[in-house]
């Protein structure tokens, strides 16, 4: 059994113009222990999957179909005060990308772990769950003294930390990061990205990283799930789409990604911009943008497959 | 020899930090924001010299006070040799036309109100002495040149009609009507998305070769720097560690922040593994940065009391290749302790 298993995920936003895709037929799953990322331009509904699968989309949003079975139960069917009191923190937990913003800055951050464990957790005393804050502060290596500072005394690598301690308080299976090292500079996001990672060894946790970056992913992911235009491009091991990507956008994006040390070569950008989901492109969302584009990518949309070894492709070109 | 087109030298810039009137009472010394804090380096013709660093770090700030945008606290400001650094408004104006600016967020930088035909030609009209027709034909061939083809089907748009990456592209052509020799470009690509950041760099790298601009590339991103500069200084808390050709710093960086900055990038290959973050902490507060080496307090090859006491100085290494740090000996600086090597 998967831990976490979307399938046909829709989700859609209703604004004044009509409606935006953010999220069409959405599916992949994840393991204990395992690691998956989300990669994407901005907007492509990379953050709408994480804000469906924990039911906490902005009133406007709806999911409109599909499954998410969360550990064999089916999350659609939860009322809101299941959700709280057994999935939210307890199963998934989130770490968004402006922790600097997450935090309230009127209350300690102690309190504010202290109370997110004592809404999810009811029976949990005072004094029990700020024996737990101590625990995770030091689990995330910020002094756990510091738990009566307020955000402001905090670096923005220390707010990231004290976010994470927060989203483990529950002991959750899943831990779903949101852009977590984007607001930061680059030694601190790589600080927060290997605290990540050795966390999910030491507690066998699952996670779902969200990053624009491809090369983020390579670090942190086993598996990998590109979105174009709020649909998966293409899905499978890390290694597999690196070594061998398939769709024409993944393709792309490795070739705007340059590694530090790689030759030193003219970059590649793909022309055009991630379409308006309100009105994408018929057919194969990407045509527009893609060099390979025949006749058939303007008139049907491609099919996931799988091309052996579980890569799925959403492509004419694989056909 | 290649000209040079921008120098600094010893350039420093403080903001005194406002304390309010009862902190005023309490304390006496004035305190001061050392965003730049003694820094030299130049700009040869036709070259794209990048400057990288931590938030914080003073780039930016760099970048301003080199265009005059903000003054300097001391040192010097040199366009091609001849001193700007306290030229009044009047006088500046000349040198304002060969200096021009890129700024970090297309969609912040650019008039909604006003079409790519306003933005573009109003530094022409602001200069005087064109016709109109001239100014509309300059706008054409500037527009052509940022690759906005057909320049007639821009003309006439305004910015929420332009993607992020056309916009970025009206926002180098402003910059380039006036014919600059120097642009200074503050991550100009840190807003816009990942496919198409390529086109705005690679654009930067076409214009260099074509019209022998100079470029001060401000940036964070050192993967992108690698493939852009052809310089490039590593700055630190308003000092700059570590300079040098871009290739050589890569991959023989000599001055541990550097060392660490570039352990930091991540990999685009699932098969490196990242090497360990060494490095602690975050940067300091520039208000009181630490004494002696800036980076000793988060240094992983901290070699004793002389990196907390004495100030390394940047030395030459090897040609063209400056760093400042004890495990590089500290030529001219008396020793507080027996010597660095």
């Amino acid at each position: 059994m998967h831990l976490l298993e979307v399938r046909n995920l829709k989700t859609y936003f209703t604004v004044k113009r009509g409606a935006v895709k953010a999220v069409d037929n959405v599916s992949f799953e994840v393991q204990k222990g395992e690691a998956m990322g989300l990669v994407g331009e901005s907007g492509c509904g990379k953050t709408t999957v994480s804000l469906s699968i924990l039911r906490i989309l902005p009133s406007n949003g709806r999911i409109l179909g599909g499954n998410i079975s969360f550990k064999g139960t089916d999350i659609m069917k939860l009322t809101e005060d299941e959700m709280r009191t057994s999935i939210r923190w307890k199963g998934i937990s989130i770490v968004f990308q402006g922790a600097m913003n997450a935090l309230n800055p009127v209350y300690s951050v102690g309190e504010q772990i202290v109370e997110s464990i004592r809404l999810h957790e009811e029976y949990v005393t005072k004094e029990e769950a700020d024996e737990r804050v101590q625990k995770l502060f030091e689990l995330v290596g910020v002094d756990p003294s510091r738990r009566n500072n307020y955000p402001h005394e905090f670096s923005g690598g220390m707010r990231q930390r004290a976010m994470i301690a927060m989203a483990l308080s529950c002991n959750p299976d899943l831990l779903i990061g949101d852009e977590p090292g984007t607001a930061l500079d680059v030694i601190v996001a790589a600080q927060v990205l290997k605290l990540m990672n050795d966390l999910r060894m030491k507690l066998n946790l699952s996670m779902i990283m969200i990053s624009h970056d491809l090369s983020i992913i390579a670090e942190t992911c086993q598996k990998t799930a590109i979105m174009y235009g709020g649909k998966i491009a293409e899905y499978s091991d890390v290694t597999r789409v690196f070594k061998e990507p398939l769709h024409p956008y993944t393709q792309g994006l490795m070739g705007a990604f340059p590694g530090i040390r790689a030759e030193k070569t003219r970059m590649l950008s793909i022309p055009g911009s991630p379409p308006d989901l309100l009105s994408p492109p018929p057919a194969c969302r990407f045509h527009p943008r893609c060099k390979y584009a025949m006749d058939i990518c303007r008139t049907k949309e491609p099919e996931t497959v799988d091309v052996g070894n579980k890569h799925y492709v959403a492509c004419h070109l694989v056909h | 020899m290649v000209e040079t087109t921008v120098r600094v030298e010893n350039l420093k810039k403080w903001f005194p930090v406002r304390m309010g009137f009862f902190g005023s009472l309490v304390s006496r010394r004035e305190l001061f924001v050392h965003a730049i804090d003694g820094i030299s380096f130049e700009v040869k013709k036709g070259e794209i010299f990048g400057l990288a660093g931590e938030s914080g770090s003073g780039k930016t700030t760099t970048g301003r006070v080199i265009l005059r945008l903000t003054d300097a606290t001391s040192g010097k400001i040199l366009f091609r040799d001849e001193d700007i650094t306290r030229l009044r408004e009047r006088q500046l104006k000349p040198f304002r036309q060969k200096m021009q600016m890129v700024f970090q967020d297309p969609y912040e930088s650019l008039n909604p109100r006003m079409t790519v035909l306003d933005t573009v030609s109003e530094p022409l009209r602001i200069r005087g002495g064109l016709s109109s027709k001239e100014i509309e034909d300059k706008v054409y061939t500037t527009l052509a040149g940022v690759e906005l083809i057909p320049p007639e089907e821009f003309i006439s748009r305004f910015p929420h009609e332009l993607s992020g990456g056309q916009r970025q592209r009206v926002g180098v052509a402003r910059a380039l009507t006036l014919e600059p020799e120097f642009i200074v470009a503050d991550e100009p690509v840190s807003m816009l998305d990942v496919s198409i950041r390529a086109e705005v760099l690679n654009l930067m790298v076409d214009l260099r070769e074509k019209l022998q601009v100079s470029f001060l590339y401000i940036t964070h991103d050192l993967a992108l720097a690698r493939h852009t500069c052809d310089k490039i200084a590593i700055m630190y808390l308003g000092k700059i560690m570590e300079g040098g050709p871009i290739e050589e710093l890569i991959f023989e960086p000599l001055h541990p922040y550097t060392q660490a900055l570039i352990a930091a990038v991540p990999v685009p290959d699932p098969s490196s593994q990242r090497i360990d973050v060494k490095v602690k902490g975050e940067i300091p507060s520039p208000v009181n940065p630490p004494s002696g080496c800036r980076f000793h307090t988060r240094c992983q090859c901290y070699i004793g009391d002389i990196c907390r006491t004495v100030e390394p100085q940047l030395i030459e290494t090897r040609k063209d290749h400056f760093v400042a740090c004890h495990l590089y000996g500290s030529s001219k600086q008396p020793a507080g302790k027996a010597g660095g090597d």
